[in-house]
């Protein structure tokens, strides 16, 4: 008994002696490096970060980082939505020092970051989506979200000029209000062009799920859809398949067009470069980072695919009409009179919501002419 | 009817096709693990072979522009794993179930770590045979093209169903899968048999992944397999060990799988979460409806680590 104590208490005396050691060494480094870092960024990603899609879209912005002199960029990718995103933020800011956290996927906010918050109330947390509420919610927390449904519905007038069919399909994740505006903004840009044009929703259920996004695309094509396009996290099984099939695609998160060059039309992108330059700036300068912050095409958050070469003059010249009209702003996708699927009224006559409305963003219904349920 | 308007036929149509396309590499996965269990072991890794599999079809497709060299680089790297498997649980004391578990994270750690520098490029893919060119109609054309390894997989499900009965081999395996002692009675040692075995089941394992990267969905990404290796061990045991029920289960779960996008896209959208979860109560169903509290599983290999 005596021994093992003696052991135990020999070894804890190494073990400290070496830890003050390390201590000291790590203690001089942050005075020597202070000069040349002056912030550590951190971004948290649920997939891996080149999936041709919504990763790869924030890493893409991530890296455009990279170069700004005194700015130390740290990823994680793979991270699953639960109680490992706490501990991947926690090692990020006690092992590498980060002063601002991106946590970018929809899931991490609630309770994950929110219990980030509340431990460590001098580090700066901003989550992609729309879930911050200055009610609810502490002030080193936030929210960024960009209005991509203008994006989708250019992608519906392309769409909507290509369709033989005049059926599209969509495949989607999850009925989140995000999501909902994007098959909305769609379908009405699509019916921009001709009002007979329908929409096909099939919902898989969760964010990445290769072979069901397969088979909901096979299903979709089945049934006579002829342009295709999604909101899961990775689109290039749904490119991939839907052009293998010979229908049209349109694009989402990021640019997908070397993916099926002949089949593309468009896309929807994100551009999170402008976005996290903008934190990044304000964490520099030492001014308090916005908690909620939104912007639209005319802010440069989002962004549209070229043009691929299937896209004729009419819906050229349609498209660069809109978007014309988007970048004055207060371009109103969602204006009345317009009734959801089941028949509910979702905007009267006199009703309009521009991007900005924060209406859209609980929405819960899917418009006339889309044929799926929220359920 | 217009020749793009299918409607109701779709939803039969789609499990048919689904069916063929999806079920491949539970196919594949559950034959070799029928294998591994027959001789007396359980080899949980077969996800991570899988989807080890999967990225090394894919990436020596793209060096090496032949998707068929891709099938056989994934055919070696799966047999090297369940080698590996078969020659750690040879070891006294030693659970076969958590090395299985230990392979699995390795097997999909390590594609990872390798994947990464073919996630952006494009391999060339498995050719499908054409048998719906008897059809006018674009939709059973596309439903009926199949690829090479379904059809391999099928006669492989026959070749084994009549290889475990009827030839000196067979016997053998399940001779070791039902008891050592007569194995080792007879003069044979239970561990080569073992081996052999874990490593056949794993190469096959390596086959199913390749088909995931190469025909369908056909691209290497990270979550390419979202657990379709596990579902297919958990198949061995619903299709009892039998090569011929593996390949009914695979369809079955296959076709089950396609069924949820199937009804959405003709309009029945209610509850779409519940048909997903079709293959997996009709799993349950099958198992409740067969089981007995009197007698153990029919045709369980005694060996076995579960059934002991």
């Amino acid at each position: 008994m005596t021994d093992r104590f003696m052991l135990s208490r020999r070894q804890l005396l190494k073990t400290s002696a070496a830890g003050a050691a390390f201590g000291l060494a790590s203690a001089a480094f942050p005075i020597s490096r202070a000069f040349a870092a002056t912030a550590t960024v951190g971004f948290i990603y649920v997939g891996p970060k080149d999936d041709y899609g919504y990763n790869q879209a924030h890493a893409e912005g991530a890296a455009t980082l990279k170069g700004i002199e005194g700015i130390t960029v740290v990823e994680e990718e793979n991270v699953p939505e639960t109680v490992d995103v706490q501990k991947t933020m926690e090692s990020m800011i006690n092992l590498d020092g980060a002063s601002l956290i991106f946590p970018t996927s929809f899931g991490y906010f609630d309770p994950h970051m929110l219990a980030m918050c509340a431990k460590f109330p001098d580090v700066q947390f901003r989550h992609c989506g729309g879930m911050w509420d200055k009610a609810k919610h502490p002030m080193n927390a936030g929210s960024y979200f960009g209005y991509i449904g203008m994006g989708q519905y250019l992608n519906g007038v392309v769409a909507g000029h290509t369709s033989k069919t005049k059926k599209l399909g969509f495949v989607a994740a999850k009925p989140i209000p995000q999501v909902l505006l994007n098959i909305n903004s769609f379908l009405l840009g699509a019916r921009s062009v001709d009002p007979a044009i329908t929409c096909q929703v099939i919902f898989t259920g969760e964010w990445s799920l290769a072979v069901k996004e397969a088979e909901a695309t096979n299903a979709l094509v089945d049934q006579g859809a002829d342009v295709i396009t999604c909101h899961v996290d990775s689109p290039k099984v749904v490119v991939e398949t839907a052009a293998g099939r010979g229908a049209f695609v349109c694009g989402y998160h990021a640019n997908q067009s070397p993916l099926a060059p002949e089949k593309y039309l468009t896309g929807a992108e994100w551009n999170w470069a402008k976005v996290y330059k903008m934190f990044v700036d304000d964490l520099v300068a030492g001014t308090p980072l916005p908690n909620f912050t939104r912007g639209g095409l005319a802010d440069g958050f989002v962004k549209m695919s070229p043009l691929g070469p299937a896209v004729g003059e009419p819906a050229r010249k349609q498209f660069d009409a809109t978007l014309a009209e988007m970048m004055k702003g207060g371009f109103a996708v969602i204006k009345g009179p317009l009734k959801s699927n089941k028949g509910a009224v979702v905007a009267t006559a006199s009703q309009a919501f521009p991007e900005t409305a924060i209406e859209l963003e609980s929405m819960d219904y899917l418009v006339e002419g889309v044929v799926g349920s929220t359920a | 009817m217009d020749a793009t308007e299918i409607g109701l036929w779709g939803v039969p149509l789609a499990i048919l096709g689904g069916a063929i396309r999806v079920s491949t590499p539970f196919i594949f996965v559950s034959l070799g693990e029928a294998i591994t269990e027959r001789s007396g072991r359980i080899n949980l890794g077969l996800e991570g072979t899988l989807v080890f599999g999967a990225m090394t079809a894919y990436a020596v497709a793209v060096m090496t522009n032949s998707p068929w060299i891709g099938l056989l680089a994934a055919a070696f790297a799966g047999l090297c794993f369940g080698l590996f498997h078969g020659w750690i649980c040879k070891f006294p004391k030693v659970n076969d179930i958590a090395i299985g578990i230990a392979l699995m994270l390795f097997g999909s750690g390590l594609a990872f770590f390798f994947g990464k520098p073919f996630i952006k490029p494009k391999a060339p893919n498995l050719p499908a045979i054409p048998f719906g060119g008897w059809s006018d109609i674009p939709q059973v054309q596309a439903a009926l093209d199949v690829n090479v390894l379904f059809l391999i997989g099928a006669v492989l499900s026959v070749i084994l169903w009549w290889a475990f009965r009827n030839t000196r081999a067979g016997l053998i395996v399940r001779v070791v899968g039902d008891s050592s002692d007569a194995a080792r009675a007879m003069g044979l040692n239970p561990d080569t048999v073992r081996l052999a075995a874990t490593g056949v089941g794993g190469a096959l394992a390596g086959i199913g992944g390749a088909y995931l990267s190469l025909y369908y969905p056909g691209s290497w990404t990270e979550r390419i397999s979202s657990g379709q290796g596990l579902m297919a061990v958990a198949l061995v045991i619903f299709a009892r060990w039998n090569p011929l029920g593996c390949f009914a289960a695979a369809l079955l779960f296959g076709g089950a799988g396609a069924l949820g996008p199937a009804l959405q896209s003709v309009g029945v959208t209610q509850g779409y979460y519940l048909f997903y979860a079709a293959p997996y109560i009709l799993t349950l169903i099958i198992m409740i409806a067969t089981s007995s509290p009197t007698r153990s599983l029919a045709g369980a290999p005694g060996e076995l680590s579960i059934t002991k």
